[in-house]
Parts: structure tokens; sequence; C-alpha cells
């Protein structure tokens, strides 16, 4: 079942939590809602399954409008950030309460229900703790009891509020990737919400990055961290290194710092955006870039070697005045970079937002070597 | 070295504030003195005195037709206000805490006006307003419905009286436990009222059981409000409080004394049940945390 979202509108007293968001969710798609706190993601999930209403806007089921449907009649499977398994029931009965609840029409007999429950426990692999109460279970357990009380009257689409919020980081790898065999195997159509964008790009097929009420941009993973299409996104999904200041004749200025912007045609004021892994260290300036660093810290842990530097006679943007490059082990080993070093930061690709543009420019110094010119993203 | 931190520690925790033997002595000493003068001996005495003339007298007295009548009576009012006051205590908690609406905070605040206000200016108000020279009691007695000086008014201020109790019990629990679970009741596609039954009432009981034992306690042993309302008319409106000291007043020491030990032994298990109440409430808790930990 495909979900429309056409002008979403909600207040809660003065605070706009939703305004104007309008999206499609295709049909068995896997989708994460993500954005800071108080960017009104949960708001819309809540408005999608009817636990909330929208002030005006509709909501539509594979074209169907459901916007004055009850929450009880949308057939949706909704886990909660807490879970919400209920205290006094054992975890067979939590995931009976659906189809305990069905009209006495469609429910299933006795033997049904029962044969149902055992086959999500099987699911779950929680066949052993049918009989306990939710307060004697683990968060990971909870969440999977909570995900098979959700689909036990098989819904045809699966709403999950900060799904892996409260586990720890193991717990939580391990979850994500029996949700993503879970989805693939029943082809719900799938929301969830998330704060954290190494979730949303790891799980989903499709990401909807939201602000302040509003939708910022809508892609698949991939097309999204590779093209961001504003600062907050860019800023949103992972570290950023921001360099910002004046456009002259070709270069980017800021005091003693420069970088070649070849191709650009903007003069003025402008900020060059660049991950971790698009710059790379040097001893000395190149020819297309001056950007003294020191070293601020140098941590080993995971597959790459993260060095924190703060920059030598100009200013970062953002608000720690870090900037984060990502070098290999082996890189590591030869070079040995040490806290107080100085090194040069040489940019291979860049982002260039200039005044108000919300979408910036792709700079590629490689490329540029060869044939100077620069692309703009569509 | 590990023993030497183990002293350590604990040199520390005798140097706890307010931790030394002398005060804890004397803190125990004076609770000990206070619970058994105000608070034993009275009861050991209100049972002696009761049975000072024997066995026979003390069935006399609480056989006595009067008596009789005075826990009917009392019986009847509190058969009529604890289940009042049950449903108007969880409708109140329910509203309070599932919803939101302007004003919300200075309902929660009235409710604890008949805690504030001493019983006899509550009765003394019933009186003023459904009296028969009352505001709604001068109506009502046009149409020949008399609420004060009979049984209804001794209800109407008992059920005053003894309302924040079950609303009180449940509003900071209700609190606590939030909402999220009946939402997902919902969204399971229960109805308002499987919900209530399955999940809302499981999950307050033993907090409303406790809030129908000190109501019911108290509608039993209400007497300033009652006294004011209930006009004292020996075998009609004279609930067994009342009767105490109505027998007092006729020196009927021993019958006084026998009807306010049928007082004492309600208290007595009222006690016993929130005490179990509260063992019970205990119990669950440890016993999850304990399997939790296996």
């Amino acid at each position: 079942m495909s979900i429309t979202v056409d002008g979403i509108k909600k207040r809660f007293g003065k605070f706009q939590a939703l305004n104007n968001v309008s999206l499609d969710i295709p049909e068995g798609k896997l989708t994460a809602l993500l954005g800071p706190s108080g960017s009104g993601k949960t708001t819309l999930l809540r408005i999608i399954a009817g636990l909330e209403s929208a002030d005006s806007g509709q909501i539509s089921f594979s074209g169907r409008d459901v916007t004055g449907l009850h929450v009880r009649d949308r057939n949706i499977g909704f886990v909660f950030q807490h879970y919400a398994l209920f205290r006094h029931m054992t975890v067979a009965q939590n995931i009976a309460f659906g189809l305990d609840s069905l009209p006495r029409k469609q429910r299933p007999a006795k033997a049904g229900i029962q044969k149902r429950v055992s086959e999500l426990l099987e699911m779950i692999q929680l066949p052993h703790l049918a009989q306990r109460y939710p307060a004697q279970l683990s968060g990971g357990q909870k969440q999977r009891v909570a995900l098979a009380r959700s689909i036990a009257t098989q819904p045809k689409i699966l709403l999950l509020d900060e799904p892996f919020g409260a586990l720890d980081a193991k717990v939580r790898k391990d979850l994500r990737r029996w949700l993503r065999n879970l989805h693939d195997e029943f082809h719900f159509t799938s929301i969830f919400v998330t704060h954290d964008q190494e979730e949303a790009l790891e799980l989903s097929d499709q990401v909807v990055v939201m602000s302040q009420g509003r939708v910022e941009q809508v892609n698949e993973p991939i097309e999204l961290y590779a093209r961001p299409e504003s600062r907050f996104v860019f800023d949103f999904l992972g570290q950023v290194n921001v360099i910002s200041g004046q456009v002259k004749q070709g270069s980017l200025n800021q005091g003693n710092a420069w970088v070649t912007v070849p191709g650009v045609q903007h003069k003025g004021d402008a900020q060059l955006y660049l991950r971790p892994h698009e710059v790379r260290l040097a001893t000395a300036p190149v020819a297309h870039a001056n950007l003294p660093l020191r070293i601020e810290a140098v941590s080993l842990i995971g597959s790459e070697v993260r060095v924190e530097l703060r920059p030598e006679g100009w200013q970062s943007e953002g608000s720690n005045n870090i900037w984060e490059v990502g070098i290999s082990h082996a890189e590591f080993n030869s070079q040995r970079p040490t806290r107080g070093d100085l090194r040069y930061a040489v940019p291979e690709v860049g982002h260039l937002f200039t005044g108000n543009d919300a979408q910036p420019a792709t700079v590629n110094w490689a490329e540029a070597e060869l044939a100077p010119r620069v692309r703009l993203i569509s | 070295m590990a023993s030497n931190r183990a002293r350590s520690t604990r040199s520390l925790q005798h140097r706890r504030v307010g931790d030394s033997p002398a005060i804890k002595w004397l803190l125990i000493g004076i609770a000990i003195a206070v619970t058994t003068g105000l608070l034993i001996m009275p009861l050991v005495v209100i049972f002696t005195e009761a049975l000072s003339s024997g066995w026979s007298t003390f069935a006399d007295n609480l056989l006595d037709q009067y008596t009789l009548h005075a826990i009917g009576l009392t019986l009847f009012v509190a058969a009529l206000t604890v289940p009042l006051n049950l449903v108007f205590g969880v409708a109140l908690a329910w509203l309070v805490t599932r919803f939101r609406f302007p004003g919300r905070k200075l309902l929660i605040t009235l409710i604890d006006i008949p805690f504030a206000v001493s019983p006899v200016v509550a009765g003394l108000l019933y009186l003023l307003l459904y009296g028969r020279n009352g505001w709604i009691g001068n109506w009502l007695a046009d149409y020949d419905i008399q609420l004060m000086f009979s049984w209804p008014g001794i209800v109407m201020v008992t059920v005053f009286v003894t309302c924040p109790f079950v609303a009180r019990e449940l509003i900071p629990l209700m609190q606590q436990q939030g909402s999220e679970e009946e939402e997902a009741g919902v969204v399971l596609g229960a109805s308002g009222w499987r919900i209530f039954r399955t999940i809302t009432l499981p999950n307050i009981k033993w907090a409303l059981i406790y809030g129908v034992v000190l109501t019911n306690a108290r509608a039993v042993g209400e007497f300033g409000a009652v006294s004011v309302v209930a006009g004292n008319i020996r075998g009609q409106t004279n609930t067994l409080p009342l009767h105490v000291e109505l027998l007092y007043q006729d020196y009927n020491v021993v019958g006084a004394f026998t009807s306010a030990s049928l007082l004492a032994g309600i208290a007595v298990f009222t006690l016993a049940a929130k005490g179990f109440v509260e063992w019970r409430q205990a119990r669950t808790v440890i016993r999850l945390q304990a399997q939790e930990t296996v």
C-alpha cells in the first residue's frame, strides 16, 4: 500500500509542528523520516497513523482518503518509541492482543490465535519467553515483542517511532539487520522515524530529511549523501568541514587561506563544504589550496583514522572550529601524524554554496586538473 | 589495600550526618513513647472499657435497637459513597491525565478542597445550600424533597469529604504510566471499553483498591460534616460515630465504648487491608526485578 501525504499542517499552540508537508511513500519501500528533534517527524508519523489529527491536509493509502478514518480502522502496525508493551500481560498475551481485538467475524478461533502467536514467537526467536512479563525482558527483546505484536494482524503498513533509540549500539546493529530482513520478507510499506543519520542511510530505501516542520529533501540514501541540496542536509548528514570566504579571481579566500574554485562565475560570499573523506592531508601547500591546520587529536578507532585539526590563521565555519579528516591506516603508519603537527588540507571534491543559492555547485579538483569545469547539480 | 579501602568506607559511613547512635536511639524512644501514649493505649482502652462489664453487656449494647440502626445506616452510607467516588475518581483521574484542556491544573488543585476545608464547614455549606431555607433546598421543598436531616444529606456530605481519595491515588500513577499503552491498544484495534478493561484497569488496580479502602474508612468514620447535616435523630439519621457521642452524653459509657470498638475494629481492619495492598504492590515489583536479573 502506498501512502500519500498532501499538504499536512499541524500546530501545537504557537508551535508550527508541520508546515505544509507533502510526500509520496512508495509501496513496499522502507522510508526513513530523518531530522533533529522538533523537526516534526514524529508528529508526521502519528498523523499518518491516525494517533494525531492534522489541522489541514490529506492522508491517503493507495489513493483511498483515510484522513477521517479512525486509527482503529486503519489497520496499520505501529511500534512505539518505548515499545508500550502491556505490562501486566505476558509476551504471548501481548502478541495476541491485536488478534483478540478483531471483530467477532474476522477473529480466528482460539487455536488459530495460539498458532499465529507461536509462529510470531518463532519468528522473533523468543518462544522460550512466551510466559514472561515485559519487565523481565531486555530492551532488544522488548523491541522484538513490540514488532511481533504490531504485525500480528498482518497490516500492510508498518510505522516505527525511533525504533532503536533506546538500545545500545551492538543490539541496535543486530536489530537493524533483522528489521531489514523482516521488511524484505513481508513487503510492508514501512516508515521509521530516526534522528540518527547513519541508521537512516543504512536501513532505508528512501530518506526524507525534515527540519522545522518542512521536508528538506527526499532521495535514496546514496544520492542524498552524494548530492545534498541544502546547507541543512549537508550539515545534518554526517561530519562536514566548512570554510567560508570571498570568491574573487577564481579562488575562495579567507585571510591567508585560499582554495581555487575553477569554473565558478560567482563573486562575493561563499561557503565551501567538504566531507572528511574528500580531503587529503599534505605536509606542504599544493597548487590549488593553502589551508594550514594544526592537529588536535588523532583517533584510531574504526576502519579509518580520524584526525581532528584546528585551522591555523583562519576560521572554520561551525560550532567548534574543528576540521575532521579521515585517513587510511596505511597512511597513518607511514606519516605518523601527531598532535601539534602542521598539515595542509588538500580538497579533492567539494561543494560550494554561494549567496542564498539553495543548490551547491560541485567542485572537482582532480577532474579540474585535466579540464577545469563545474558541474551544477540539478 | 582492599581491606583498607573497606575500613575507610565504613568509617565514612559512620560519619554520615545524623547517624550517631545516641540520636538514633533518642528518636526511636520518642517514637515508641508517642505511639504508645497516643495510639496504642487509647485503642486498648476502647476494647477494655467496652468489655468492662462482661461479654453479655457488650452483646446487649451491640444488639440495642438504635445501635443496630446506626450500624445499618453507616454501612448503607458507605455502600453508596464508595461506588460513587470510585466512578468519580476514575473518571476525574482519566480526564486530567489523558486530556489537555485549559483549567486542568486548576481542576487538579480543586480536587484537594475537601482535604483543606474543615468537615464542619463543609456540612454547614451543604446545610445553607440544600437546607429547607437554603437556595436549592427551598426550591426542592416545593416538590416535597428533603435532603438535609435525612440520609441523602448524610450521603452528600460523605461523598464530598471522601471524593479526593481515589483520584489522589490514581492521578500520580496514571501520569507516570502515560498513555502509550492505551494508544498501542487503539492502534491494535481495541474498542474504548476493551482498552479500559484490559489495559487501564489492570494497571491501576492496586492503587484503585487502596483508594477505595481509604474512602471506605473515612466514609464510615466521618463525624464533623455528618453531625451538621444529620440532626442526630436517634433511629433515623444517627450514624455510628454520632451514636458514640450520643451514648456518651447519655452517660452510657460502656455502650459508647462498645460502638467505638466497632469503629476501631473497622480502622484496624482498614490498616491491615492497606498494609496487605502495599505489600502486594511491593512484592510484584520485587518479584519482577528478581526475575529480571535471573
